[in-house]
């Protein structure tokens, strides 16, 4: 082989490499990305039953009701509309009513969101960060939801943080 | 005062790395050696007043200082001690003194074993690191001081995030940090290659043993990680595609690929500027890493507290030193003379698949990590890119590569035979075609996918044994004789293959993990029994304690294998007070390399505790490769020619001459 074949060689393998992964990642695009909505996000963009989303919003305060066999019930809400979600399984250590939660999965025929993962997604202030900025663009933001401490005054609240 | 020292300490690192950017590159240019060796002492000056600044913030946390926000806000007076240690860096602030600690490491190990460098080369690498390293102490002095001072100074602090308080924390992020921030030397080192327009199978290697290191510890890092984030997390997975744990992946792939192209570089100067280039790409996407995670820009146990100020200065960071290092490297890459020629068929066409392959993965994970970012910045959709994104993308790509690793080391340098690579690994595909033809029959009617993938796993580590037989001439000589010439064998050659075989142990247990993971989620009460993968688990009771600084409940199981009691395992929940936070603190019993996983949930009303079991075939493969891997980089370490065989430089009198 000559030098140009070699270098010919080289850079058509590469491309074919190149096109095929190009070609991979289109295709997974398409299929597996997952949109995050709240529920006024749902309610405006009608998202049909079945199609796969991640819902973000606070818990209600008062919604969650434990049935039999690990199945929760709650409500998520986003200051104007409110969705309700059931799901079975254990609710993550950071889940609590009146805190930001995301959950995926999809609704069901009759408008309720079936979550199959519940996420715990804080930062130190209890706040999923996709959460806290849908909240701040529909203006229903309030400020303590993210409040740093001033140290140099008194310290107030505990908070934590995890995945 | 010790705080108020350790800030000291910190500005006059600062003010070294500034000196250490400056003089050694006029020393080089002026070809002064006084100017140049300037750099000697500075690195290691600089070492030391970092490690003074490190032990004053360590000595603040031992002694919980609440007068210091950083302590305050991290620590506890009740919390143990070793948290106290390792708290120091479970904090944005502390991780990053510890990222310029083993930053100044790194450059005073350059200054002091450095002797066989060419004057020049020594001085501008060290200048780049010192860079690297100004940019960093300015961003903590500037934006993540740890040493700040409160003036009504609290008697308790806020304790540690209780996810963090672990010993997983004394591993995980110093190993990482040495894995990340060790690409800065191949950085450093291709960045002076390109400003002295000069680069042989000598600059490789002098890089190597530095690459080798640093991918020894990431590789290591992020084993780890995953181990914690497996059994700390209380849900079992291991691996989330999560973009922080991307953002050490990410390098890791690049620094993988650049293992393997220095060594074509070394032994055949051939792959010079591409070599370079994955070199600039490494540290770059190690940076890139930094800044996903510190930032804010994601939300993740990682992230602590999030400031925005803080992102825009590593993202400055980041602009200067990829973007400088990339117009540099487009500049001056042309001047690079290419080296030997080689047939597409030979050991470099396959360590350059090895390359094309690896870099690509990396680019699928790195369009997987930040097109929910660039969507979001452009449209401003909200998604999420996970798991079957990842699966769609970085495993078609990897298993081309997995066949293609055993034929690598059987290929001859320049000009290699496929065909009597393929003799040669006869033994390993029939090996791999039983174990897929015994899993089949053994678990009818499953997935078809896990015993091809097994079976590709089987073949790579086969195919790494028969090279090893085959240059012993194990089965073909005496067996003594085998011996003997194994013994004779480079320990690089023994690095190759436990780093190979390692990845296929690790391939085995990722496949029987995601495949025959079984799983029991139930409410169970005092005296139930639940069944999983054969044994049975009986809930004895359910016990409360207190520990230093959390509440604990724990529940006590026995664990029984057809009848016969086997042991106890106790999961846990823990309160902590302070946080006012819990953790579940899941309880491993390991049979073999497969492991039983117990989670709680919550208590109901009357009594009854959610738990999660899991029972999990080999799952301590995913994280034996890994430590397979990291031993065969040790070995290859270890040997020889990498300890002395660095020559001199062709020419000793060019190497001083400076970049035009």
């Amino acid at each position: 082989m000559t030098r140009k074949q070699r270098r010919l060689t080289m850079i058509g393998g590469s491309l074919a490499i190149l096109a095929i992964a190009a070609a991979l990642v289109l295709n997974a695009l398409r299929d597996s990305i997952v949109f995050f909505s709240t529920p006024v996000m749902v309610a405006e963009k009608h998202i049909p039953p079945g199609k796969r989303f991640r819902l973000g919003g606070l818990v209600e305060k008062g919604s969650l009701v434990r049935g039999d066999h690990l199945a929760v019930n709650f409500k998520v809400s986003d200051g104007s509309a409110t969705l309700p979600v059931t799901y079975t399984g254990i609710l993550p250590d950071l889940f609590r009513e009146g805190q930001g939660v995301v959950a995926e999965g999809a609704l069901d025929a009759s408008g309720v969101f079936k979550a199959d993962t519940v996420l715990a997604k804080h930062d130190e202030t209890y706040m999923p960060k996709d959460v806290a900025d849908a909240l701040k663009k529909q203006g229903h933001w309030k400020d303590d939801y993210g409040s740093k401490p001033d140290y140099n005054a008194k310290p107030v609240g505990t908070q934590g943080a995890s995945r | 005062m010790i705080a108020e020292a350790g800030h000291y300490a910190l500005v006059l690192a600062l003010a070294l790395a500034l000196i250490q950017s400056t003089i050694p590159v006029l020393g080089a240019r002026w070809r002064d050696p006084a100017l140049m060796n300037v750099a000697l002492s500075t690195a290691l000056a600089q070492l030391l007043f970092v490690a003074a600044s490190f032990a004053a913030l360590v000595t603040l946390h031992v002694t919980s200082d609440f007068s210091v926000v950083n302590v305050f806000e991290n620590s506890h007076s009740l919390k143990p001690m070793i948290y106290k240690i390792t708290g120091v860096w479970g904090n944005h602030e502390g991780s990053m003194l510890l990222w310029v600690l083993i930053l100044a490491l790194f450059g005073g190990l350059v200054a002091a074993f450095g002797n066989n460098l060419p004057l020049s080369l020594r001085a501008h690498v060290l200048a780049v690191q010192a860079w690297i390293a100004s940019a960093f102490y300015l961003f903590i002095l500037i934006t993540s001081n740890p040493f700040l001072r409160i003036a009504n100074p609290p008697i308790e602090g806020r304790d540690l995030n209780p996810v963090l308080q672990d010993i997983g924390l004394a591993v995980h992020p110093p190993m990482l940090y040495l894995g990340y921030v060790g690409f800065s030397i191949s950085f450093s080192f291709a960045v002076a290659a390109l400003i002295e327009g000069r680069i042989d199978a000598a600059w490789a290697r002098w890089v190597r043993p530095w690459t080798l290191v640093a991918w020894i510890f990431l590789t290591l890092g992020i084993a780890m990680g995953s181990y914690w984030a497996y059994y700390e997390l209380g849900w079992g997975g291991w691996w989330f595609w999560d973009p922080v744990e991307n953002a050490s992946l990410m390098p890791w792939l690049a620094g993988t690929a650049l293992l393997h192209s220095l060594v074509v570089m070394e032994k055949r100067n051939a792959l010079k500027v591409w070599t370079i280039l994955l070199s600039i790409l490494a540290f770059s996407l190690s940076l890139l890493g930094t800044f996903l995670v510190r930032s804010g820009v994601l939300t993740s146990v990682h992230a602590f507290a999030t400031d925005p100020t803080r992102g825009v200065f590593i993202l400055l960071i980041l602009c200067i030193f990829i973007g400088g290092s990339l117009s540099l490297y487009a500049w001056r890459a042309s001047a690079l003379k290419q080296g030997g020629l080689f047939a597409p068929i030979s050991r470099e066409g396959a360590l350059v698949l090895n390359n094309l392959f690896l870099t690509t993965a990396c680019a699928t994970v790195f369009i997987g990590t930040l097109y929910p970012l660039a969507l979001e910045v452009v449209t401003g959709d909200k998604i999420s890119v996970g798991a079957p994104f990842f699966n769609l993308t970085f495993a078609p790509l990897f298993v081309p590569l997995m066949i293609a690793v055993p034929f690598g080391p059987l290929l001859a340098w320049k000009r290699g035979d496929l065909l009597a690579a393929a003799q040669r690994l006869t033994a390993a595909g029939v090996a791999a075609l039983i174990a897929v033809a015994v899993l089949w029959a053994w678990t009818r009617g499953g997935s078809a996918l896990a015993p091809l993938a097994i079976g590709l796993a089987v073949f790579v580590i086969a195919g790494a044994l028969s090279d090893l037989a085959e240059r012993t001439g194990l089965f073909r000589t005496p067996f003594a004789t085998a011996m003997q010439r194994a013994r004779g064998l480079r320990r690089s050659t023994w690095g190759t293959v436990f780093a190979h075989a390692g990845v296929g142990v690790a391939l085995i247990g990722i496949v029987c993990e995601t495949t025959w993971n079984s799983e029991y989620i139930g409410s169970m009460r005092p005296d139930d029994v639940a069944k999983i993968a054969g044994y049975a688990l009986k809930l004895d009771g359910v016990t409360h304690r207190q520990g230093p600084n959390f509440r604990e409940m724990a529940a006590q199981f026995t664990v029984s294998l057809d009848g016969k009691r086997l042991s106890t395992m106790t999961p846990s929940k823990r309160n902590f007070t302070t946080r006012g936070s819990t953790t579940t603190e899941a309880a491993l019993l390991t049979r073999g390399a497969s492991q039983l996983y117990i989670s709680l949930g919550d208590t109901a009303a009357d009594g009854a505790i959610a738990v999660r079991i899991y029972h999990k075939p080999m799952v301590l493969l995913i994280w034996f490769g890994p430590v397979l891997m990291a031993l065969g980089g040790m070995l290859s370490l270890s040997d020889r020619r990498l300890r002395v065989g660095a020559p001199k430089a062709a020419r000793v009198p060019r190497g001083l001459q400076a970049a035009e």
